[in-house]
């Protein structure tokens, strides 16, 4: 199989080593683990065993991951690999803004968390003029009133919403 | 006849014309934002649709998938950026038109070759439909297992020149698969005794991972990019005029997108390089192609339109995905208990006419719209890059939280996200992945049905379709090892070309030999010279 990253002048050289390296041993530590993760059964034929098609995803990873590594240009890491990890370690922050919207959402609620979310992040991107804020806050509203009011789609109420008098409280369970 | 009237029967509802109306405008905005693209929006509208009767649901996506591409052309033209990744050959000849000052011809030629493309394919797709459904039947399980390998070997192969990393990754979407309860014997397969992993990884979050976080994350991570628009002058309808004086560069390569879209894994790249080198080769005036050339721009922007409907056939007919956008919507079949496969083609031939009369229709609101909003549209190129991110990282929520509820599935999308990432900023293909994990789990289903009958190895190709198929995997792989052969032949031959030395093997046989006889013969000299040193003549 062609492999020649050299010949590739738009794929970047940094990074390519390390990203090789960490995916070969992830995938050797899953072929190390076929034993114990998945069974063997005897009396079955071995295209119905339910090791086989483990089998062949972590082999063919293991044997290409690696033959796809003694391709690369470069055996060496440098400084430029480095700092390709450090970018890729970076967009934890964005990770984190995420899984706290994810984790906020359920107790104060889709619309709440959406508007404050919105505009904050958009905030920390550098859009601090009122117009951009505005922007943010009614993107969040409408994307609110369409997936949540309109489409219907499967978010649960929150706990926050238990909070709010009577009718408000089922009307804001259902819509936002 | 009655086909195409109940196919219509069904579209005459209007949820349809609605879903319709969303899908072609929804992927023209999409596609013209370049950094959102189809993939992103199909994947955060996935879980919406499920709640939607199966035609209509489909009809938003198909809708997106179609029309995206018309609008990808509008940034390809006009700022040499693409909208989709399938616009890149566009700018080759649509920006260099658009600093002549002759953008509005330019955007004019590419919507009206983009809807010859749709509305051609969709036509070939419609005559072709009975011929397809009685083939489909003697689709059994081993000629359907030999599809899917066929399928995989050709989404890898396709990657030229990361074809090792695309295998590696296409076995990793094999291995995801397998995760969780294994359904025939119920054991356990890498689920470290973790309850959470008992059920599997689903695909919508590994596809909302891949494409919409890791793109929300490329752009937060990027810089926004300042760009400036040209005025747009004349008619939008001289296109339409230019397009009907090059009828052969447009029908060949409409039947180019055709085909190649029927094939898995090929699908709009291969298209629109083989249209674009077809029409280079054939054009009076060859040396204008990536100058600006009205007949590169038709045969990229036609061959790439005429795909979306082709791709649908081995999604119907088979059940089998040739590209990620259509991996996504076999799950928004199965979510319905509509299973797509020669049945389908039996018994519900009215749906899949159904759905390719919306694709024709859409075809026409989709060029309607782009004729009347053109000018205010390009306002959308100019949405910043970050602020767009900070849109999708809201919008994936939406995606990934509504399938289940489950905070799990967001940390497993977030982690699929960070390896999206890692992936697009090394310029390493993802598709592989989201096709080893579809292909996977249906050649792991097909292969223990069919071997249940197969005695003696012979008896798996003993059919005809499975022998075509057989050969036809031979053929590709003969293909690709000959390739990689030629591609090794020629490298070397540039290292040597210096050295104005023969890069046969036999030439470079005879050199080592003469070296070693060399060296070898230095040596024997050296040791003949220590073992009799001239004598001195003392005693």
């Amino acid at each position: 199989m062609s492999n020649d990253i050299s010949q590739d002048h738009r794929r970047p050289k940094r990074g390519q080593l390390l990203f090789a390296v960490l995916f070969l041993a992830a995938s050797a530590l899953l072929l190390a683990r076929l034993g114990d993760q998945t069974k063997w059964l005897n009396g079955k034929a071995l295209f119905a065993q339910p090791r086989f098609w483990p089998a062949i995803g972590v082999g063919g990873m293991v044997v290409f991951g690696a033959l796809h590594l003694w391709h690369l240009p470069r055996r060496r890491f440098t400084r430029p690999d480095y700092l390709e990890g450090r970018v890729w370690l970076s967009i934890l922050e964005w990770v984190l803004w995420f899984l706290a919207y994810v984790i906020a959402v359920p107790i104060v609620g889709y619309l709440p968390t959406t508007l404050i979310f919105a505009p904050l992040l958009s905030r920390r991107m550098g859009y601090k003029s009122p117009r951009m804020m505005w922007i943010s806050i009614a993107f969040a509203f409408v994307i609110v009133v369409l997936f949540k009011s309109v489409l219907q789609v499967k978010i649960p109420g929150a706990l926050a919403y238990e909070y709010l008098p009577g009718a408000l409280r089922s009307f804001f369970i259902v819509h936002f | 006849m009655d086909l195409l009237l109940s196919g219509i029967e069904i579209l005459a509802r209007w949820d349809v014309a609605l879903a319709l109306l969303v899908g072609s405008v929804g992927g023209v905005l999409i596609g013209a934002i370049p950094g959102v693209g189809p993939a992103v929006a199909i994947a955060i509208l996935l879980p919406a649709t499920f709640s939607m009767d199966p035609i209509v649901g489909l009809t938003v996506l198909l809708g997106i998938y179609g029309s995206s591409m018309y609008g990808g052309s509008i940034p390809a033209i006009l700022i040499n950026t693409p909208g989709t990744a399938v616009n890149a050959l566009t700018t080759y000849d649509g920006f260099p038109m658009t600093t002549r000052g002759e953008a509005r011809r330019a955007l004019s030629l590419a919507y009206s070759s983009s809807f010859f493309g749709g509305v051609f394919s969709v036509i070939c797709l419609i005559l072709f439909a009975p011929f397809l459904a009685k083939i489909a039947p003697m689709f059994g399980s081993r000629e359907i297992f030999l599809a899917a390998l066929l399928g995989i070997i050709l989404v890898v192969i396709a990657h030229r020149k990361h074809s090792l990393i695309a295998a590696a990754l296409a076995c990793f979407g094999i291995w995801l698969n397998t995760i969780g309860l294994h359904a025939a014997s119920y054991s356990k397969r890498y689920t470290f005794d973790q309850s959470w992993l008992s059920g599997g990884v689903n695909l919508i979050v590994v596809v909302l991972g891949l494409f919409a976080l890791s793109q929300a994350f490329i752009l937060l991570q990027g810089e926004d990019e300042r760009t400036r628009l040209t005025k747009l002058k004349g008619s939008f309808f001289q296109g339409f005029r230019e397009l009907a004086r090059h009828p052969r560069v447009a029908g060949v390569s409409g039947l180019f997108g055709v085909v190649m879209g029927m094939i898995p894994g090929v699908g709009e790249f291969t298209a629109q390089f083989m249209s674009y080198s077809y029409a280079q080769r054939s054009s009076k005036r060859p040396e204008d192609f990536g100058h600006g050339s009205s007949e590169g721009l038709i045969a990229a922007e036609t061959a790439n339109n005429a795909v979306p409907a082709a791709a649908m056939v081995p999604l119907l007919a088979l059940g089998i995905p040739g590209e990620a956008l259509t991996a996504m919507m076999l799950s928004v079949f199965y979510v319905h208990n509509v299973i797509p496969g020669p049945g389908l083609f039996q018994n519900h031939m009215d749906f899949v006419v159904a759905l390719y009369v919306s694709l024709l229709v859409l075809n026409v609101l989709v060029v309607i719209f782009l004729l009347v909003a053109t000018n205010q549209l390009i306002k959308v190129v100019n949405i910043p890059n970050r602020f767009l991110g900070v849109c999708i990282l809201t919008l994936s929520f939406v995606g990934v939280y509504s399938l289940r509820n489950s905070l799990t599935d967001c940390i497993l999308a977030a982690a699929f996200g960070i390896l999206g990432f890692i992936l697009k900023r090394l310029h390493l293909p993802i598709v592989p992945i989201i096709l080893g994990m579809v292909l996977g789990g249906i050649m792991e289903v097909k292969l223990r049905s069919a071997m249940a009958r197969v005695k003696t190895p012979f008896d798996f190709i003993d059919r005809p379709i499975a022998m075509i198929l057989f050969l036809m995997i031979v053929l590709v792989l003969g293909l690709h090892v000959r390739r990689v052969w030629l591609d090794r032949k020629l490298r070397k031959a540039k290292t040597w070309s210096t050295s104005h030395a023969s890069t046969s093997f036999a030439a470079h046989l005879y050199r080592r030999k003469d070296y070693l006889l060399t060296e070898r013969g230095k040596t024997a000299r050296a040791k003949r010279s220590t073992y009799s040193r001239p004598s001195t003549g003392k005693k």
